[in-house]
């Protein structure tokens, strides 16, 4: 066994684990809450070993696909052919990076849901499956996996978001369910053409994406066939005018499925879009670019707005993730190596980001039962440290030097500014918009005088620090020190077709 | 030749059913919960039987049946689904009925027909084992007789049947004084040389025959019988009409239209497309209306027929490989729907036992008073919904892929968009079971050990083919190629 092979392993037990910890989940007494939050802690400090191993085993001057593994699952039967469907595993670059992302959310996610104690075992189960299921679609690289484990990331936060949800969550639950699921059945008809086309009989991804450059797919064919991968994935990704799931589903989210949710489940849509769409189509990719371009930066300029108007903790993070979300798309749109490593640096930042802004306004939710702006006011005298983290997400956010913001919307602004200048100046318009809605909440909720009713608010509590804390270091790392990050990832999206450096 | 040998798994359940109504003639007042258990053992007898029989040189009854692997992989599957279906009537027809002999004899008949629908060759033979199944059912149906509901659904498939079956024979018929011939090799040879004066009455008889099998599938508009066939029938007939008789009325349809038909297949191909999209939408959208969980199971069953008639319009636009590949994916897809189907209602009989409430308002809380039942009962609706781990991820999955040509990509979308639909109505079950609190009275409960274990091994079944599909799939493979050796493909019109 090689040492890459011997490396798939790590990723298939990065799958694995998740999985299994949900069915021994199965098998726990309900009623035994203390051995159900140890077991998924620990089952989280592992994943969030293993994801920064997977990260930093990623050697940046290699392969762009590393780590391969791949176990036959059904082949020479019916249609399919030589390895027909294969639980094919592997990271480039920006996968690597995302499995990062994943451990570092979903443990964070997890010591927020600490204090959980309505249905905990159910809870954990459904997070773990979730998880399971962001891991599989970043390491598959095989179509049938990759949609079996999109979908199993989407279903459950049905139940997370119905039964441990707040404010509506009947509704957010099934509009944010349906228009999800509703977005894969467009990825699904993009699967099916796509594998017919081909004419292998396998769902291999490589082997589909070798096929492609020796022209199976002829441009008619990918321009029509892009916008289905597009759009379906982009539903998860926020695009606007698609993305109106989001502040639904946030709002009433409990706060751990927020922050995973937001932190990386929207990263499974932009994911898709280069996996998929660029990956698979490049010539329908560059023909369908500046429509993308246009509805990112629509996006981050509507959802930036909208979070100036809201007053509600989340619905702002809610539209401020739309907002982002869009930075990602226009990275993604410039099809150069600058822009591109842009938005996948924005969904690592985004990701960690918004998982940090949702712990906060979750640990605020539980004391004061309202998230509405305008019924705070110098709570920074109550509790400092959670001010202080605020300011570093709220700062992140804006795009200060020296935090991850700024060197993801940086790539972005000069990738866009490369192609399409005019956009570059729009985003750059949106990017100064979110600096007015983080401005105007630290100045009505943070200082000014406190309001007597929230003299007893308690500080966050030391759980809740440590995860703050790892967020907060994940934003500094990439803020001050990006050169591990964009070595990775330069290789990898200067081989994606169609790229230019 | 009349090789009396190739029936002899059937000889055992015919035997079974005799014995068992002699049983009840003979001790009127045995415990009909044993008559339950004498037909799973007769089942499982059956089944064992015809084990020997895959791979075996393929036997031709004087033209009329065949068995060869297809006609094993519906026998297995018959033999199965009678055994589950016995187990689940143990308790509620013992509480519901005083004379049960005739309803497990009937239960064997029916599965008989339902092999001997895959092993017909000839259309007059088809026709008999169709009716066979069919006179089963209408009983079977009606078999509670002091519930008004039961009788009316009894009456209700009784009258359409008989519609459905006038039309099949107009339908033989025709194609009969076409071609000259009954069989289906003599009906594809006759359909590949006649003139093109023909053409209507061609269509005509296809049609008819379609309108006929279609009804017997409930296929959309044919489908008016089955929601109040459905909830008027005993929970385990319900069960047993939307797995038995789907499997058999699509193995008479892959044997006759690939046998036969497809010589002809630009007639009528549109026309199946048509009835697949028209299916699937229909009984999609009307599902999300219902309140009764039987009705709720109808309508989507009617759907889940829709996305299978897809690979028939597939067989009518592809190649022969194509037909091939779609027919095998098709009775994949036929398994794992029926093992979730199957599951479904030992939860739901088991729910049904304790509460006597068949409305999806009924399953309120269930999550809380009965975990496992509700986690059976999500497993196989997410199933039914494409969902992945389950059987029906995988299994549709390769369906549709398998069925996707060049002109039927808008019909494979449509069904990807279906099965969309789908997943809204199984959440508001889902929805009833674990966003609710239960009803005040209602407290925590234990299934019977009988169906609770059922329930788990079809679970498992469920997740086994899922996750696995790769041995369900081969024998559906090798099952279809038996199909394909004397498949009428090589034969084609020439206008």
């Amino acid at each position: 066994m090689g040492f890459d092979e011997a490396q798939g392993y790590v990723l298939l037990t990065t799958l694995a684990l998740p999985l299994v910890v949900a069915a021994t989940l199965l098998f726990v007494p309900g009623s035994q809450k203390m051995a159900v939050r140890y077991l998924s802690a620990i089952n989280a400090s592992l994943l969030l070993g293993l994801s920064i191993y997977v990260f930093l085993a990623y050697q940046a001057g290699g392969d762009p696909i590393q780590m391969e593994l791949r176990w036959a699952w059904i082949e020479n039967v019916g249609f399919l052919q030589e390895n027909g469907i294969s639980l094919h595993l592997g990271v480039d670059g920006i996968s690597a990076l995302m499995t990062l992302l994943t451990g570092i959310v979903a443990f964070a996610g997890t010591l927020v849901a600490w204090k959980l104690e309505y249905r905990t075992k159910d809870f954990f189960i459904l997070m773990w499956i979730l998880i399971a299921g962001v891991y599989g679609t970043f390491f598959a690289l095989d179509l049938f996996f990759f949609f079996f484990f999109y979908e199993l990331a989407v279903v459950p936060l049905y139940l997370l978001i119905g039964i441990w949800g707040s404010t509506r969550k009947e509704y957010g639950a099934m509009k944010l369910t349906l228009m999800l699921v509703g977005g894969s059945v467009g990825i699904w008809i993009g699967i099916f053409a796509v594998v017919h086309e081909a004419g292998l009989g396998t769902f291999d991804l490589p082997t589909l994406w070798a096929a492609g450059e020796s022209g199976v797919f002829s441009p008619n064919f990918q321009k029509a066939i892009f916008p289905f991968f597009a759009i379906g994935c982009g539903v998860l990704a926020g695009l606007w005018p698609l993305h109106t799931w989001s502040p639904d589903g946030h709002m009433s989210a409990p706060t751990s499925v927020s922050m995973v949710h937001a932190g990386v489940l929207m990263k499974l849509g932009a994911f898709g879009i280069i996996r998929l769409g660029i990956q698979i189509l490049p010539d329908g990719a560059e023909f369908w670019m500046p429509a993308l371009l246009v509805l990112g930066t629509v996006g981050a300029l509507y959802g930036a707005i909208a979070a100036l108007t809201q007053r509600d903790f989340k619905l702002i993070s809610g539209y401020s993730s739309v907002s982002h979300m869009g930075f990602v798309l226009i990275g993604l749109a410039t099809l150069n190596e600058i822009g591109m490593t842009g938005a996948v640096l924005q969904m690592f930042s985004h990701g960690v980001m918004t998982a940090l802004v949702f712990l906060l306004i979750g640990a605020l939710y539980d004391q004061a039962h309202t998230r509405d702006l305008s019924d705070f006011g110098g709570i920074a005298k109550v509790m400092p440290l959670w001010v202080v983290a605020y300011v570093v997400a709220g700062l992140a956010n804006v795009g200060l030097p020296g935090l991850s913001g700024f060197t993801a919307e940086f790539h972005i602004f000069v990738g866009a500014f490369r192609t399409y200048p005019i956009f570059g100046g729009l985003a750059i318009l949106a990017a100064a918009i979110a600096a007015a809605y983080m401005l105007r909440m630290f100045g009505v909720v943070f200082f000014g005088p406190l309001k007597p009713r929230w003299r007893d608010l308690k500080d966050i509590s030391p759980i809740e620090a440590i995860a703050a804390s790892l967020l907060i270091v994940s934003m500094l790392a990439m803020g001050l020190w990006w050169a591990p990050f964009t070595d990775r990832l330069a290789p990898t999206i200067l081989n994606l077709p169609g790229v230019t450096s | 030749m009349r090789d009396y040998t190739l029936f002899i798994p059937e000889y055992i359940a015919v035997g079974s059913a005799i014995a068992i109504l002699a049983a009840e003639l003979i001790w009127p007042r045995i415990r009909k919960d044993l008559l339950a258990y004498a037909t799973a053992v007769g089942a499982v007898a059956w089944l064992i039987a015809a084990l020997p029989y895959i791979g075996h040189t393929p036997g031709d009854f004087q033209g009329l049946l065949r068995t060869d692997d297809f006609t094993t992989y519906f026998r297995i599957l018959a033999a199965a689904i009678v055994f589950v279906v016995a187990l689940l009537s143990a308790q509620y027809m013992r509480e519901r009925t005083s004379t049960a002999g005739e309803y497990y004899g009937l239960l064997l008949i029916g599965g008989i027909g339902m092999v001997l629908m895959s092993a017909s060759s000839e259309l007059l033979t088809a026709y008999i084992s169709l009716e066979l199944l069919s006179f089963s059912l209408y009983i079977l149906v009606g078999f509670l007789k002091k519930d008004i509901l039961s009788n009316e659904a009894s009456l209700k498939y009784i009258l359409l049947g008989a519609f459905s079956s006038a039309m099949l024979l107009y339908g033989i018929s025709i194609l009969y004084g076409l071609t000259g011939s009954t069989t289906y090799e003599g009906i594809a040879e006759g359909l590949a040389e006649r003139g093109n004066d023909t053409d209507a009455a061609a269509i005509v008889g296809i049609m008819l025959i379609i309108a006929g099998v279609g009804f017997k599938v409930s296929a959309a508009p044919f489908h008016m019988w089955a929601p109040d066939a459905y909830e008027g029938a005993p929970l385990p007939i319900t069960a047993f009409l939307s797995t038995a008789s789907k499997a058999a009325g699509f193995a008479l349809i892959l044997r006759l239209f690939t046998g036969a038909l497809i010589v002809d297949a630009v007639e009528w191909r549109a026309a199946m497309a048509a009835l697949a999209a028209i299916t699937m939408t229909a009984g999609n959208l009307i599902a999300i209306q219902q309140t009764n969980l039987k009705r709720l199971v109808a309508y989507s069953s009617i759907g889940q027929v829709g996305y299978m008639l897809v690979v028939i319009a597939a067989i009518g636009y592809g190649d022969a490989a194509t037909a091939e590949d779609a027919s095998a994916a098709l009775l994949l897809h036929l398994v794992g729907y029926t093992v979730a189907t199957l599951a479904l209602f030992s939860a739901l009989i088991a729910h049904y036992n304790r509460t006597g409430d068949d409305s999806i308002a009924g399953l309120r809380g269930l999550a809380e008073t009965q975990p496992f039942l509700a986690l059976v009962i999500t497993a196989s609706l997410f199933s039914f919904a494409g969902l992945p781990f389950f059987a029906g991820f995988a299994t549709k999955f390769l369906m549709f892929q398998a069925s996707t040509t060049d002109e039927l990509l808008w019909l494979v979308g449509l069904a990807a968009a279906n099965s969309f639909v789908s997943l809204y109505y199984y959440l508001m079950v889902m929805r009833q079971m674990y966003l609710f609190e239960p009803l005040a009275g209602l407290t925590r409960f234990r299934p019977s050990p009988l169906l609770g274990g059922l329930a788990g091994i079809l679970l498992l079944g469920l997740v086994f083919i899922g996750v696995y599909p790769q041995p369900a799939f081969e024998a559906a493979d090798g099952a279809v190629s038996a199909l394909f050796e004397v498949s009428a493909t090589g034969l084609v019109r020439t206008p």
